[in-house]
């Protein structure tokens, strides 16, 4: 009874799939899963070039005003014979904060995975409106590449930083920065709408496409992550849309939205950019949080521990998400009675991320742990998050906020939630959805290394941010020589640097890995995990429809070693009459 | 590298440090039981020959326990800053007839104007100087925030005093330093290719000192007109 | 297993869908959320910087001609019920209505965006324009991009005016026209809160 699906249409459906010319399938496809790997490769390519600035800015700061190796290559607009100028700084790290959040993770989580996993996951043939889906692919395109042609621009890319604060970003003649900046809105208004567009076609598909007897609470909590986010996006992005248009405004027509004359007024870009903002940030861990599960589950063997209150959590994070938004303007001179209550808000986000956070460890807890590379960076998240997490509780506390508020600290936090987080557990889904998007395998060892230096060269670098904003180190400096409460601690700003570079070299081998793999790793079967979930149950990669029938589903998604049977997995879409009804009821956990 | 506080010289700071303190004593605990659980679990539970999962969809119990006490401690943590807030940034915080500073921030320099011989700002006869902050220690200083161009953040690391400075907001903070010395102010938000220099003397001086130099400069105002 | 499993349900192309609701249809409302918080953006701005305002705001008369828009309000209500009215003929199955009624509806609408440009001109004129302090810039911005979303409105109504014209619906198949309905619906309803807050209140 073991057998599945896959196995009796599998490889037929494999080998033709190679003989599709790679040009024709991957272009103008309106396929799901095409223009999922459509973002993967966009994104991946995002993320490399955030990373590359991130090397010139850490480079700028461990040895500043040293010449950069090869750097005399840079135009002298950026670095005069190597040596980089304090205003191309600026560029870099609004570039870079820019790039790895809109361009980088946020379509890694959403472009990649909702537009593969929803239709494979929930058992539809693909998303409700194809061409839109297409669409927003080729929406986000011309935007990253506007964003990336800015730095070639007069007065050169946005230098206000990501989160461009009024007047600064809307005055060129105080910031330098004109064409540089409209384009940076441009580009991320042009992004916010693909967003939209895609968000709209997720969230109808979960609704409308669920196979049968796939039931609100048999979703894969990825699903569930994914479904909320879309949410997220489609409600948040468009304040963002507007803010930008005030500020292009602004910057264009003489409007003074922002600009203290005449009674504009600079909180309010930061209110309505937070109100985006905060939510923005949960956009980029939800999804990850749920991949998350979806791996721990796998790799423990174990079905999820509380699965109703994960969504519930889900839910709640996503809610509370959009009341915090002021826990960035503590020290904005925003009203200090406000800052109190936005203070008590943030605080109790703590609470549902801590129910994720021990319901991982009660899903480890008496499981039967696989350490297949996936598991190692979903374990490598859950560690990691945590100290992101945490020392968000120090910056919620507005008395301590008052310190660390624009130090490393925060930039501690930022990286400890977004690559700790975010990116290990996007480092975790490549790995896992590998072998069922390019029906290859990743060589484990290469995996496991690759995982290895990342854990490590990742905290060299973040964790002594906390120890450089403790401190004072404030963010967003060219040159911390210049103060003498930072100058002590320059040998840590090169041990951090030293962690870069180790960080960006093991990027680099992820990146020859990826490729080799691509091409050369061995073929997979269709279900190398031994997973439980739908995509699972049809060949890798699934032929154009993904199924050679809709299935149906019975069981919850995480049905692992069920008593009831020797296989120590369930899939979602096998008859009851292979588990006793007792079991099927408390599997769809009511 | 010393990864720790800067020395602190003023009352706040030490509400605000000792808050920083219990709060890492608590997330290390977090830290240490979420750590140290993974991996024993990770390790005591590791796939083995023959060894299989055990089947459950989970507890009531263990959930409301883990989440009842991280809410108790957040609550906690959340009422015991909001009174120290209160104390440092409430409206009703402010301590009476301080001697008020001005300070005006612009792309890249910080002007701070004195109160002249009335002791109170505005009505001609007050002092400015640039990037050179003076103040008496022991006492309560109310500093007047503004700012002519972009926004910028008046960050004083030994002090722990960090106030943003908004074009078009006149914004009051206190403090009350508590040793003399020479410190440095600092700009903590980015305002343009200047801001990573932006930086200005402070430089807190006892009751005796701080009179004479308020005298000399007051008096300087006067020969000047 | 599942091969074997070819329950009835598990052969059709497709699910019900889960809501008893055409995809079109949850898509467009999904749509009109996002929509709703663009706006909501806008208008929220507007309320803060007006009531945060130190100048005093101008009164409702004073610039913009209230008249005129209120006539202008009309039309657009107008149009709201010859939309209706297009969906009811086609679900009659009546071709001629809906084409009588498509087409009538996307020339009010455009009649409304001439309007509204004849205003601007006008108003930029008398040199109040965008640049000319915070009521200029905001009621451009606000009206502006309701003004765009009409005109995509029409549009989109003129394309589906010339399918039914091409007999494109059918009584049994015309969710293109309820959801540019939808649409055209949540336009005029964005526009009747703008004439509230910007020209009356
Ligand atoms: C993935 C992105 C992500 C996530 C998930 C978070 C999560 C959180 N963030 Fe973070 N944040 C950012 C991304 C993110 N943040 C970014 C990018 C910035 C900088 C923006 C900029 O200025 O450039 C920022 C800035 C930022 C600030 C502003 C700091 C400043 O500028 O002065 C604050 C302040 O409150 C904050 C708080 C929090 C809190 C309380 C959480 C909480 O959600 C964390 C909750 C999780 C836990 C607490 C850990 C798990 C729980 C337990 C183990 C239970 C035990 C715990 C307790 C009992 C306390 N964040
Ligand atoms: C998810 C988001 C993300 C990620 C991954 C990173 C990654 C890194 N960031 Fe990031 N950073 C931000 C988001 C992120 N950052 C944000 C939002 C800010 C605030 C910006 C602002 O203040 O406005 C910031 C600011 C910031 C600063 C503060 C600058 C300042 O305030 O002056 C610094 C300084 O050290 C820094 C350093 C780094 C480093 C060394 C990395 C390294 O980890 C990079 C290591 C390399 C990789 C992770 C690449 C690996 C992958 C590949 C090579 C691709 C492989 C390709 C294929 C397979 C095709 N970042
Ligand atoms: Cu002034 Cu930074
Ligand atoms: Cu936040």
């Amino acid at each position: 009874m073991a057998t599945i699906v896959a196995e009796g249409t599998g490889t037929p459906v494999l080998e033709l799939e190679h003989e599709i010319p790679f040009i024709r399938k991957y272009v103008f496809s309106t396929d799901h899963k095409t223009i999922g790997i459509q973002f993967l490769f966009m994104s991946l390519f995002f993320l490399l070039v955030g990373a590359v600035l991130s090397v010139l800015i850490r480079y700028q700061l461990a040895w500043p005003g040293k010449a950069i190796p090869l750097g005399s290559a840079l135009p002298e607009t950026m670095a005069p014979d190597g040596i980089m100028l304090p205003e191309f700084y600026n560029s870099l790290v609004t570039m870079h904060g820019t790039f790895m959040v809109f361009f980088a993770i946020m379509p890694l989580l959403v472009g990649v995975y909702a537009n593969y996993l929803i239709p494979l996951q929930i058992g539809a043939q693909d998303m409700a409106f194809p061409r839109l889906n297409m669409a927003s692919f080729w929406i986000s395109v011309p935007a990253g590449l506007l964003m990336l042609a800015s730095f070639a621009v007069e007065g050169g890319a946005a230098g206000a930083g990501w989160t461009s604060y009024a007047p600064l970003s809307a005055r060129p003649d105080l910031s330098g920065v004109s064409l540089g900046q409209q384009m940076w809105i441009i580009s991320l208004v042009v992004l916010g709408l693909g967003s939209i567009l895609g968000a709209v076609n997720y969230i109808t598909t979960v609704i409308n496409m669920r196979a049968p007897g796939m039931t609100w609470f048999r979703l894969p909590l990825s699903i569930w992550a994914l479904f909320i986010t879309a949410i997220l996006v489609l409600l948040a992005m468009p304040v963002l849309s507007a803010a930008m248009i005030m500020l292009l405004f602004d910057q264009t027509i003489g409007t003074n939205f922002f600009l203290a004359s005449e009674g504009g007024q600079p909180l309010l870009w930061q209110h309505l950019f937070w109100f985006f903002g905060h939510p923005e940030v949960y956009i980029l861990i939800l999804p990850a949080m749920g991949f998350v599960s979806e791996i721990i589950a796998n790799g423990s063997r174990k079905p999820i521990f509380g699965y109703h209150s994960m969504v519930f959590a889900i839910i709640a994070i996503a809610l509370l998400g959009f009341i915090v938004w002021g826990h960035h303007m503590f020290q904005s001179g925003m009203n200090p009675t406000l800052a109190m209550s936005f203070m008590i808000s943030t605080m109790v986000i703590a609470v549902p991320s801590a129910i994720k956070v021990f319901n991982w460890m009660g899903t480890l807890w008496e499981g039967s742990i696989r350490f297949h590379v996936p598991m190692l960076f979903a374990v490598g998240f859950v560690m990691m998050f945590v100290i992101g997490g945490l020392s968000g509780i120090f910056m919620a506390a507005t008395p301590v906020d008052i310190y660390i508020h624009d130090t490393y600290f925060i930039v501690a936090h930022i990286h400890y939630v977004l690559f700790g987080g975010s990116l290990f557990a996007i480092f975790g889904a490549i790995y896992y959805w590998f072998p069922k998007m390019f029906g290859r395998m990743i060589n484990a060892t290469a995996g496991k290394i690759h995982f290895a230096l990342t854990f490590v060269f990742f905290n060299v670098t973040f964790f002594p941010m906390h120890g450089l904003g403790m401190g004072g180190m404030m963010r967003r400096i060219y040159d911390p020589q210049q103060y003498e409460h930072i100058a002590g601690m320059q040998d840590t700003n090169v041990l951090v640097t030293l962690g870069a570079l180790g960080l960006f070299a093991t990027g680099l081998f992820f990146l020859v890995v990826f490729f080799y793999s691509l091409f050369w790793g061995k073929k997979a079967q269709a279900n190398p995990w031994n997973a439980t979930t739908l995509e699972w149950q049809t060949p890798s990669p699934p032929m154009h429809g993904n199924w050679s029938e809709i299935p149906v589903v019975y069981h919850g998604p995480y049905e692992y070693s069920h008593p009831e049977m020797e296989r120590d997995w369930l899939a979602q879409n096998e008859r009851p009459d292979v588990v006793s009804p007792v079991a099927h009821s408390t599997a769809d956990g009511s | 590298m010393d990864w720790t506080l800067p020395l602190n010289a003023s009352t706040q700071g030490e509400m605000i440090d000792r808050l920083f303190w219990l709060i890492l004593v608590i997330t290390a605990i977090a830290l240490v039981v979420v750590e140290i659980g993974v991996v024993w679990f990770l390790w005591r539970y590791r796939g083995r020959e023959g060894r299989r999962a055990r089947y459950t969809h989970g507890s009531a119990v263990a959930e409301i326990v883990w989440t009842a006490i991280p809410a108790l401690v957040v609550i906690f943590l959340g009422v015991y800053s909001g009174r120290l807030w209160a104390q440092i940034r409430g409206q009703n915080s402010f301590p009476e007839d301080a001697l008020t500073i001005s300070v005006v921030a612009t792309q890249f320099e910080w002007n701070v104007t004195y109160p002249g011989a009335d002791r109170e700002l505005g009505n001609g006869d007050d002092f400015t100087v640039r990037n050179r902050f003076e103040i008496p220690v022991g006492e309560p200083v109310i500093v007047r925030l503004e700012s002519e161009d972009v926004i910028h953040s008046f960050f004083i690391p030994q002090l722990r005093v960090k106030q943003d400075a908004v074009p078009g907001m006149i914004i009051p903070i206190w403090f009350e330093a508590t040793r003399t010395g020479e410190f440095q102010i600092a700009c903590a938000e980015l305002c343009g290719l200047g801001h990573y220099r932006m930086r200005a003397r402070v430089r807190v001086r006892d009751q005796a000192s701080y009179e004479t130099w308020y005298q000399e400069q007051s008096a300087a105002v006067e020969a000047a007109d | 297993m599942t091969s074997h499993a070819a329950t009835v349900e598990s052969v059709l192309r497709r699910p019900e869908p889960g809501l008893g609701v055409y995809d079109k249809k949850v898509g467009m409302w999904v749509f009109l959320c996002s929509e709703v918080m663009f706006f909501a953006g806008l208008i929220g701005s507007y309320v803060i910087l007006r009531f945060g305002a130190s100048t005093s705001w101008p009164m409702p008369g004073e610039v913009l001609n209230v008249p005129i828009t209120a006539a202008n309000t009309f039309l657009l209500i107008c149009s709201s019920v010859t939309m209706v009215k297009a969906f009811a003929a086609i679900e009659q199955g009546n071709q001629r209505g809906l084409r009588g009624f498509l087409l009538a509806t996307a020339l009010i609408g455009a009649l409304f965006v001439t309007v509204q440009i004849f205003e601007y001109r006008e108003l930029i004129h008398h040199g109040f324009t965008p640049a000319s302090g915070l009521y200029g810039a905001s009621f451009f911005t606000m009206t502006g991009f309701h003004g765009f979303h009409v005109t995509v409105g029409v549009i989109c109504l003129l394309w589906a005016t010339q399918k039914a014209f091409r007999g494109g619906y059918t009584q049994e198949d015309h969710e293109g026209v309820e959801v540019i309905g939808l649409y055209w619906h949540f336009v005029d309803l964005v526009w009747i809160i703008l004439f509230t807050i910007v020209y009356l209140i």
